[in-house]
C-alpha cells in the first residue's frame, strides 16, 4: 500500500504539473525544487501543455505486478513541447502504428489498483496519438 | 380535522439571476462494438432488427473519472475561465468507480478547481447528469457562485445476452454554467417531472441492472418525457415549431424518434443530437452529449429543447437559447463528431476483456 505516495504525487500525475525556474525559465518535470539547468531554487508551479512527441518506445509483454491486466502495452519516452522528457504509457492506439517523432498528447487515465481491487485506484498521465482536434 | 391544502400548481424552475452555458465538452471512448457482433454471439443472428448500429466501449484504462476529466477539460477550453472560480463540480453517473469515494473530487483536482468548491456525485439512473445541471443552475442563479460544473457520464453495463447489452455504452458531457451574459447559450428555464416507477434498477453489489417487464416504454420513458416537455412548452408559451433543435434521452434509435414525433418535432430537428445509433446509450451522458453535438453546429438565435429521462423515474426539460458567443467557442475543443469519427472496431472477445466480463479469479 502506497497511499501517501499517490496522494503526494497527484498534482503532477493528474495534470502534468511541474515547475518553472524563476532564474533561467527552464521547465522542470517531475518537480524537484532545484533547477537542473542552473542549480538555483525552483519551486514555482508550471502546468505543462501535455503536447509532445515520441522520442523512443517499446512494447511490454511481461508486465510488472499491478500492470499485468493491461498487457501488452506500449511505453514511450515522450519529449514534451516545453523541453523535459518523461516516461509514460501510450494509450488509445487502436491499430495505429507508432513511430519516433509521432505527436502525442496527455490524457489522465487509470494506471492500476493500489494492491488489489480493494485498494485505491491510481490515476495518472498517459499519452495518445495527437491531435484529436485542431483548433478551428 | 382538515388537512390544509399546501399543493401549488407546478411552475418552471427559473433562477433569480439568468443562467447559461459558458462552456461544454464531450467525451466518447475510441472503441466500438457493432450490435450485430453481439447478436452473432448470443442469437446467431446476422443482424436484422437491432436497436442501434454500434456502441462505444471504454478502453482498459478508462472509467467515469477519466472520461469526466477529459469532458471537463474540453468544457474549460470553451469557457476560458479560471478553474478556481468553479463553486461546484458535480458528476452524475450510475457507474461511479467507487461505491464510497467521490468521483467529483478527483475530477475537481485534475482540472485545478480544488479546494473551494462543492464536490458530489449524483445518482438518478440516466438523468443524473441533468439533475446536476439543475442543481448548478441553483448555485449560479442564486448568486452563491459565479460558475459551476455539471457532468453526465457513464460506462454502462448490460447483462451478457440481455437486450440492454446491445446498447449499454460509454460517454457523456460536461457543462460549465455561469451568468447568462457570459453564456454561449442561455437556459431560459428547466422543469422536472418525477414519479416512483419500477422500470429499471440495480441492487447494491449487483453488477448488472434489471428491467421491469412492461414498465420500460409507455409508463416510464414516454410518460415522463412527454409530461415534462408538454408542461415546459405550455408554461413557456412555445410549440415544437419554436425550437430549431430538440434532444431527448436516447436508449435506442426508435424511442427518441417516436417521442419526438408524439411531441410534434420533425426528424430534422432531432437529427444532430441523435447519437445513439453510432455510440449507443450513454445513460447519464445520453441527453447531455446529444446537446453537445447540437451546440457544435448551432447558430446564434437557435432555440433548443432538451429532455432527459432517468429510470425510477423522471425527466428534466430545458429550454435553451443560443447566443452570439457560440461561434467563437465551438472550435476551441474537440467536437463530438470528431470523437465519434475516431473509431476502432472490436470483436466480442476484446469487448468482454475490456468490460471485465471474464472472471480472472
Amino acid at each position: 500500500m502506497e497511499i501517501p505516495r499517490h496522494w503526494r504525487l497527484k498534482k503532477q500525475r493528474y495534470g502534468l504539473v511541474g515547475e518553472v525556474c524563476p532564474h533561467c525559465d527552464h521547465k522542470i518535470f517531475p518537480p524537484r525544487d532545484v533547477c537542473p539547468n542552473c542549480g538555483d531554487e525552483a519551486k514555482e508551479q508550471f502546468a505543462f501543455s501535455g503536447k509532445g512527441e515520441v522520442y523512443s518506445y517499446t512494447t511490454v509483454y511481461e508486465a510488472p505486478a499491478g500492470f499485468d491486466a493491461n498487457a501488452p502495452y506500449t511505453v514511450a519516452i515522450v519529449k514534451l513541447e516545453e523541453g523535459p522528457m518523461l516516461t509514460a504509457q501510450l494509450t488509445d492506439l487502436g491499430e495505429q502504428p507508432i513511430s519516433i517523432g509521432m505527436p502525442v498528447e496527455m490524457v489522465t487515465r487509470k494506471m492500476r489498483n493500489d494492491g488489489d481491487e480493494r485498494g485505491v485506484i491510481v490515476y495518472g498521465y498517459k499519452f495518445r496519438p495527437a491531435p484529436l482536434h485542431t483548433t478551428a | 380535522m382538515t388537512t390544509p391544502n399546501t399543493q401549488t400548481s407546478p411552475t418552471l424552475l427559473k433562477p433569480v439571476k439568468p443562467v447559461g452555458i459558458v462552456g461544454y465538452g464531450a467525451y466518447v471512448p475510441r472503441y466500438r462494438i457493432p450490435a450485430k457482433e453481439i447478436a452473432r454471439v448470443w442469437t446467431g443472428s446476422k443482424g436484422g432488427g437491432l436497436p442501434i448500429k454500434e456502441k462505444a466501449v471504454p478502453g482498459l484504462d478508462e472509467d467515469v473519472i477519466t472520461m469526466s476529466i477529459e469532458a471537463a477539460r474540453n468544457a474549460m477550453l470553451r469557457a476560458q475561465i479560471d478553474p478556481t472560480e468553479l463553486r461546484a463540480v458535480w458528476v452524475g453517473s450510475e457507474s461511479h468507480p467507487y461505491a464510497v469515494k467521490p468521483t467529483s473530487t478527483v475530477v475537481a483536482e485534475a482540472i485545478g478547481a480544488v479546494p473551494s468548491t462543492q464536490g458530489a456525485d449524483f445518482e438518478f439512473a440516466c438523468k443524473a447528469g441533468t439533475e446536476a445541471m439543475v442543481a448548478v443552475m441553483g448555485i449560479v442563479g442564486s448568486g452563491m457562485g459565479r460558475y459551476g460544473m455539471a457532468i453526465g457520464m457513464d460506462t454502462a453495463q448490460g447483462k451478457p445476452g440481455d437486450a440492454l447489452e446491445y446498447t449499454a455504452a460509454a460517454g457523456g458531457a460536461a457543462y460549465i454554467l455561469g451568468p447568462a451574459e457570459e453564456s454561449l447559450a442561455v437556459i431560459n428555464s428547466a422543469y422536472s417531472y418525477v414519479t416512483d416507477t419500477p422500470d429499471f434498477w440495480r441492487r447494491e453489489y449487483q453488477k448488472y441492472p434489471e428491467h421491469g417487464m412492461r414498465f420500460t416504454g409507455e409508463p416510464a420513458y414516454f410518460k415522463h418525457i412527454t409530461e415534462a416537455a408538454t408542461f415546459m412548452m405550455e408554461a413557456s408559451g412555445t410549440t415544437a415549431k419554436d425550437y430549431k433543435w430538440a434532444v431527448f434521452h436516447q436508449p435506442n434509435t426508435k424511442f427518441p424518434q417516436r417521442v419526438a414525433s408524439q411531441l410534434g418535432f420533425s426528424m430534422e430537428q432531432i437529427a444532430p443530437g441523435l447519437l445513439v445509433t453510432n455510440i449507443g446509450n450513454t445513460y447519464a451522458g445520453a441527453a447531455v452529449i446529444g446537446l453537445t453535438a447540437i451546440l457544435d453546429i448551432a447558430q446564434p438565435g437557435d432555440r433548443i429543447l432538451m429532455v432527459s429521462f432517468g429510470s425510477g423515474a423522471g425527466s428534466d426539460a430545458f429550454d435553451i437559447l443560443v447566443t452570439d458567443k457560440i461561434t467563437a467557442r465551438q472550435g476551441l475543443a474537440t467536437k463530438t463528431q470528431e470523437y465519434i469519427a475516431r473509431r476502432t472496431e472490436i470483436d466480442y472477445a476484446t469487448y468482454a476483456r475490456y468490460r471485465g466480463k471474464i472472471t480472472m479469479k
